[in-house]
């Protein structure tokens, strides 16, 4: 990803724009926003899987990506009902998953992609799981000890979304003509939210520096390699990079996330006491 | 797609010491997703603790049009039955 020039600014530019996020101010304040990433990367994935439930291409498959998105949802509470323990403001994580507005999500643009096809589902979430799980076995040695207990138990679920993304990518790409040009066309779609996955912000050092956080730069050589296993096993062409998107952080966010959020919170916020 | 792709039986063993039981079928491509579709299927809610498929065409089924030649003559045969010894009422787990 380095061989992409930064985008030279106009003298006098921050680089900031009038919908920014404010950096946290406090220590509290940057570690709440951190466990809005954790998690609201696995909610919008599970989700965008969800989405899945009565549409793929079988029933057993139907049922292995609601699995995933039940794992994800699953995590996503740990992460933000922690959250709301941290802001302290008597949010639980269902207030925060669904009474926020998209400017206010902190997930990685990776996650919102649309579905597409189920090779585009499978290249993200080969991209993604990848990932998580580098992110969750370095958070299980985390100095905050509710991070590490639901990395530790979340590592296990995320190496299997890793294996089974793993099967399908190398199937669809080693298949037939079809499935191996729609499997290269999901990838590379997806590849450009890749480096966002890695983006040393100035929160994200904050917290790796005192050892809540992971340091996400350090995972990358590691990723390369076990995503260039299987584009190899899978006969896949690694694609071309391009220039990073990020922002998710920061509360950007590509247009398809306010569409997700329409429909996710919909039922709770038309129906605030609603309970099933 | 999913009509193309061949059938498996699908063996689960609930807990160690346990056989294997057959607790359905899954279609799928090849062994290695047959056995991640009958864990994705099968065993969501702590049904066990280890898997086996096979190809369902490899099952060799007895022909129901047999079952009078095959299973009636055992009928009557209660002799077969270890029911006729008096077990001691300090021996358990018989």
């Amino acid at each position: 990803m380095a061989s992409l020039p930064p985008i030279d600014l106009p003298p006098g530019a921050t680089g900031a724009g009038a919908f920014d996020a404010q950096a946290a101010e406090t220590d509290g304040g940057v570690l709440f926003d951190h466990l809005l990433r954790l998690g609201d990367d696995s909610l919008i994935l599970g989700q965008r899987l969800g989405e899945w439930t009565g549409h793929a291409p079988s029933v057993e498959v139907d049922l292995s990506l609601a699995n995933i998105a039940l794992d994800l949802i699953g995590q996503a509470t740990h992460f933000l009902n922690y959250a709301g323990e941290i802001e302290g403001k008597g949010r639980d994580g269902d207030a925060l998953a669904f009474h926020r507005d998209v400017l206010d999500f902190r997930n990685c643009w990776l996650v919102e992609q649309p579905n597409g096809d189920f090779a585009q589902t499978m290249a993200r979430q080969l991209l993604f799981s990848t990932w998580q799980k580098s992110l969750f076995e370095a958070l299980k040695g985390s100095a905050d000890r509710t991070i590490s207990a639901v990395a530790e138990k979340a590592v296990k679920e995320v190496s299997y979304h890793q294996e089974l993304a793993a099967e399908w990518v190398i199937r669809l790409g080693d298949g037939t003509d079809e499935s191996r040009r729609r499997m290269q066309d999901g990838l590379d779609w997806m590849w450009r939210f890749v480096p966002e996955l890695f983006d040393m912000d100035e929160a994200t050092a904050f917290l790796a520096a005192r050892g809540i956080g992971a340091d996400v730069a350090a995972l990358r050589a590691d990723y390369d390699r076990r995503i260039d296993a299987v584009l190899a096993e899978a006969t896949l062409d690694r694609p071309r990079d391009q220039r990073p998107i990020l922002g998710g952080r920061r509360g950007h966010h590509s247009e398809h996330l306010g569409h997700l959020l329409c429909t996710m919170q919909f039922l709770p916020r038309t129906y605030p006491d609603a309970t099933w | 797609m999913a009509q193309d792709w061949p059938l498996w039986e699908v063996f689960v063993r609930s807990r160690g010491g346990l056989s294997h039981r057959h607790v359905g079928s899954v279609h799928a491509p090849d062994p290695e997703i047959a056995l991640r579709h009958a864990r994705d299927t099968y065993t969501r809610r702590m049904e066990g603790i280890s898997l086996w498929v096979v190809p369902s065409a490899q099952i060799v089924a007895s022909d129901p049009a047999d079952d009078a030649a095959m299973f009636d003559p055992a009928a009557d045969k209660v002799y077969r039955h270890p029911t006729f010894y008096s077990i001691p009422d300090d021996v358990t787990h018989i």
